[in-house]
């Protein structure tokens, strides 16, 4: 059980950590509840499929930025319209936060901003996705060690 | 031993001699004297200018009583140091004369200036002697003024001040005579209204335009006039000559005169005459200080004069004041005492006139309920009939005389608004059918289903407005429409004092009934609403009712904090009965029942909505999974779509909710809308719309509404504000989120 335990605080160390840095907020929080029996793999799911599409969106972003004739910046506004939607859905905080600074550069059509914020973007989703994975994987060393899932507050 | 000058000792005219030795001797003397008399008195008064003058009128003194007296030496043989002494006095002698006399061109003028300017000084204080006499004089004028001034001002009685006027007058000025000569009412004669040797003078007139009274009144000086004037002749002709008459005006100067903030302009045309008459033997005349007394009190009188009528005039204003007052109390307790008589009466009439009524309706229906031959049976139901009109008019007047004393309440309940009027069209169908009239009803969509409110009395309005629609058409269709009144709408320019206040647990119904009948005029309009007031046209005389319907259904409406109102193009163009009231929304009950939610058995974690089929569509595949888990967390039957296509082929009148998250509500949120709304025309099949989206404010809110959508949340949603919504939106039928 010592094992458990020691996952178990880990896991909470994590989950605090996430919330505490702004990777996640209250969103988050929410899938986490919606949870239950009858979907017991709703978040892993859900984060799956959130992976999935940004990053496609993401490649379709860098793509259309490197054009060196004439940037496309409708398109990129979608793209990263897409994503914000996605990221406040699942409660990426900060991806969401970049995401929206990332739309004003798009409206004033400046690339260079665009580039840099791509940039943020993507570091933010790393990020994110790196901690979600630890995350995860942590449920799953707990589950097979025979615990259970601590419930955050 | 003989020397040969001749030195007679002694001359032989000796006493020729002797004479001209004392003579010379006493001229020394006397001019020795001199110059020592002036020195000292020189000394004594120190102001004398001319000392350098008077040495040399000494030296000059001196030396001629030196020369005379060494003379006396020259009778007698004498040395040559005598003739040498002599000699040199001589000659000293002359040249200070001479010197003298040089002098004396210069100082004798000055002299006699000093003399002049002696005579000059003398006529000045002369002078000053006299003005200090004329300051004197006027000072005492003055006091006399100060004095008649203050016996004047002391009363507010005009006919005192005058009297004092003139009784001051009199004796300050020694007068034989004195008058004052008032305008009459008509400002074309002078009357004679005061003098002051005679108690109660003559109504005696002069008429005003007389050329020695337009000088007096021309200027505010006193002039003066001759006795044979008109308003001089105030005494019986005397043996003496009578004494110098002074006229002066009077103004007079009325309330208008004096404005608030500006002193009165004395264009001021009324004046009144002053006359002053000398004694008559005296050969006293009027000076000028005695004048200007005159005019300074007559300015005086003036200002008292115009005191005492603005007490006149304040004091007639506040008696009046009173006596309206009383008046007023009077009829204030007259009116009261026949409004507590019309209570009592009606008090009393309510109880006594409903007694039997009730009874004759009873027992003529219980008559009904037995073998009638047809006749009878005919017979009955006229008695029934009647009776119930009857009925009806007792307790319309009785709830009308209540409703306006305000004693009466509304009963508030909560009640369902489709029931109401599917209730009035059922009672009032069969009278239109009748009449061949086509009733058709139109309720909003977003009318709430249940409210709260006095469900009687709103029923009994309907039921009235509908009914004069139906009695007043011969032909044609009635239409009745309902909805929720828009704040902007609710504000209504023929209206101006209906003020209505939205608020959140309040709604405003507006209903409105058209009909194609009568028409009312434009002028009767007004009148409508008044009690007993009736349409005066043929076509209604036969369609009985008492005229009391509207002037209820008002009274009702007021107390509902509405508005009503009757619009018509004119006679024979039908008519538009409004009205507006205010009704409440009720609580959120949870057990009520919410009838499109079939039974289902209780699931642990699906107790909110079980079964509930609803449509999702989100073109974001991560936001349309956490959506869908959400609603089916709730225990939602769920479908999703992921474009606007695929939910319009994909929904059906099993939806009972369709969400919709849209980015930015644009063409396609518009587009849907619209379908959804053409493909269920039936209210009560189509599915509820609602938007989710992001951020919002109040433009979108209200394109939203707009557009036709039932309701908007903003993300992110939690599960317990989707539980909370779909509970608001299922109840209401409508949820707009505040922002």
């Amino acid at each position: 059980m010592d094992i458990v335990n020691q996952l178990q605080r880990q896991f909470i160390d994590h989950s605090t950590s996430l919330h505490r840095e702004g990777i996640v907020d209250d969103q988050f929080t929410e899938l986490q509840k919606l949870q239950d029996e009858n979907s017991p793999d709703f978040v892993v799911e859900v984060v799956s499929l959130f992976f999935e599409d940004s990053e496609k969106l993401l490649n379709n972003m860098a793509r259309a930025l490197e054009q060196a004739q004439g940037v496309d910046f409708k398109q990129v506004d979608a793209s990263v319209h897409q994503l914000k939607g996605s990221s406040s859905s699942i409660g990426a905080m900060r991806v969401k936060n970049a995401c929206i600074a990332f739309r004003s550069f798009c409206e004033a059509q400046n690339r260079e901003g665009c580039l840099r914020c791509l940039q943020k973007v993507t570091h933010e989703y790393s990020l994110l996705k790196n901690k979600l994975q630890s995350l995860f994987r942590l449920e799953q060393q707990i589950l097979a060690a025979g615990g259970s899932i601590p419930v955050a507050k | 031993m003989e020397c040969n000058c001749i030195e007679p000792q002694w001359p032989p005219d000796d006493l020729l001699m002797k004479y001209q030795y004392i003579s010379d001797f006493f001229i020394a003397l006397a001019y020795f004297s001199i110059p020592l008399e002036l020195i000292y008195f020189v000394k004594k008064s120190s102001v004398f200018p001319y000392r350098w003058v008077l040495v040399q009128f000494g030296a000059f003194i001196v030396l001629c009583g030196a020369t005379h007296l060494i003379n006396l030496w020259t009778f007698t043989p004498h040395t040559r140091t005598v003739a040498s002494v002599m000699t040199i006095a001589k000659v000293l002698t002359a040249l200070v004369s001479c010197v003298t006399a040089l002098m004396l061109v210069h100082i004798i003028p000055d002299l006699l200036s000093v003399k002049t300017r002696e005579l000059f000084l003398k006529n000045k204080a002369a002078e000053l002697d006299r003005e200090m006499g004329l300051i004197r004089t006027q000072e005492e004028t003055g006091r006399h003024v100060r004095m008649l001034t203050h016996e004047i001002r002391s009363t507010l009685d005009r006919h005192t001040i005058l009297r004092t006027t003139l009784i001051e007058l009199g004796r300050t000025l020694s007068l034989e005579e004195c008058a004052l000569w008032m305008p009459t009412r008509t400002g074309l004669e002078l009357q004679l209204s005061y003098t002051l040797r005679q108690q109660n003078p003559v109504g005696y007139t002069v008429p005003i335009h007389h050329p020695v009274i337009n000088q007096v009144f021309s200027t505010n000086h006193a002039v003066k006039i001759s006795p044979n004037c008109p308003v001089a002749r105030l005494r019986p002709a005397g043996k003496y000559l009578p004494g110098e008459v002074v006229a002066v005006r009077v103004p007079l100067l009325h309330l208008s005169n004096f404005h608030i903030n500006d002193w009165p302009e004395l264009s001021t045309k009324r004046y009144a005459l002053m006359v002053l008459m000398l004694p008559s033997d005296s050969a006293r005349q009027w000076h000028v200080h005695e004048l200007e007394l005159v005019e300074a009190v007559t300015d005086q009188v003036a200002v008292a004069l115009s005191h005492a009528a603005i007490l006149e005039e304040s004091m007639r204003a506040r008696n009046l004041l009173m006596e309206q007052n009383v008046a007023l109390d009077l009829a204030r307790r007259e009116a009261e005492t026949a409004i507590r008589a019309r209570n009592d009466f009606l008090a009393v009439m309510n109880h006594e006139m409903r007694t039997p009524m009730h009874a004759i309706i009873t027992l003529s229906s219980l008559l009904q309920e037995t073998e009638l031959t047809p006749e009878q049976r005919l017979m009955v139901e006229t008695i029934l009939k009647s009776s119930n009109l009857l009925a009806t008019l007792i307790n319309d007047v009785l709830d009308l005389s209540r409703l306006e004393d305000g004693s009466l309440q509304l009963d508030l309940g909560t009640f369902n608004i489709y029931t109401v009027f599917r209730e009035v069209l059922k009672l009032i169908k069969p009278i239109a059918s009748v009449k061949k009239l086509h009733v058709s009803l139109s309720l909003a969509p977003d009318l709430p289903e249940y409210a709260v409110g006095d469900e009687k009395r709103l029923m009994q309005t309907i039921l009235n407005v509908v009914g004069n629609a139906v009695k007043f058409s011969k032909e044609g269709s009635i239409t009745i429409t309902a909805f929720v009144a828009k704040p902007e709408t609710l504000r209504d320019s023929r209206a101006p004092e209906f003020l209505p206040v939205p608020s959140d647990n309040h709604f405003y119904l507006r209903v409105q009934v058209k009909d194609s009948g009568c028409g009312v005029s434009p002028q009767d309009i007004p009148n409508l609403f008044t009690k007993f007031a009736q349409n005066q046209s043929t076509a209604t005389r036969n369609s009985g009712g008492s005229g009391l319907g509207l002037a209820i259904s008002k009274r009702f409406v007021n107390l509902m904090e509405g508005h009503i109102w009757i619009e018509s193009e004119g006679l024979g163009k039908g008519c538009t009965a409004i009205f507006i009231v205010k009704l409440g929304i009720p609580e959120r009950v949870n057990e009520y029942k919410l009838p499109y939610m079939p039974k289902m058995p209780t699931n642990h974690g699906h107790t909110a909505f079980p079964g509930l089929k609803v449509l999702v569509m989100d073109e974001n595949g991560v936001s349309r999974t956490v959506t869908k888990e959400l609603l089916m967390h709730l225990g939602c039957d769920v479908t999703t779509v992921g474009s606007s296509d695929e939910c319009l082929q994909l929904v059906s009148h099993e939806h009972k909710v369709v969400f919709m998250d849209i980015n930015v509500p644009g063409t396609d949120s518009h587009r849907i809308t619209s379908r959804i709304h053409e493909k269920f025309a039936k209210r009560n099949e189509r599915p509820l719309i609602v938007t989710l989206i992001g951020n919002t404010d109040k433009l979108t809110k209200e394109n939203c509404m707009r557009i036709g959508m039932d309701g908007l949340i903003v993300k992110p949603v939690s599960l317990d504000k989707m539980k909370s919504v779909l509970s608001d939106l299922l109840e209401h039928r409508v949820l707009f989120e505040g922002i």
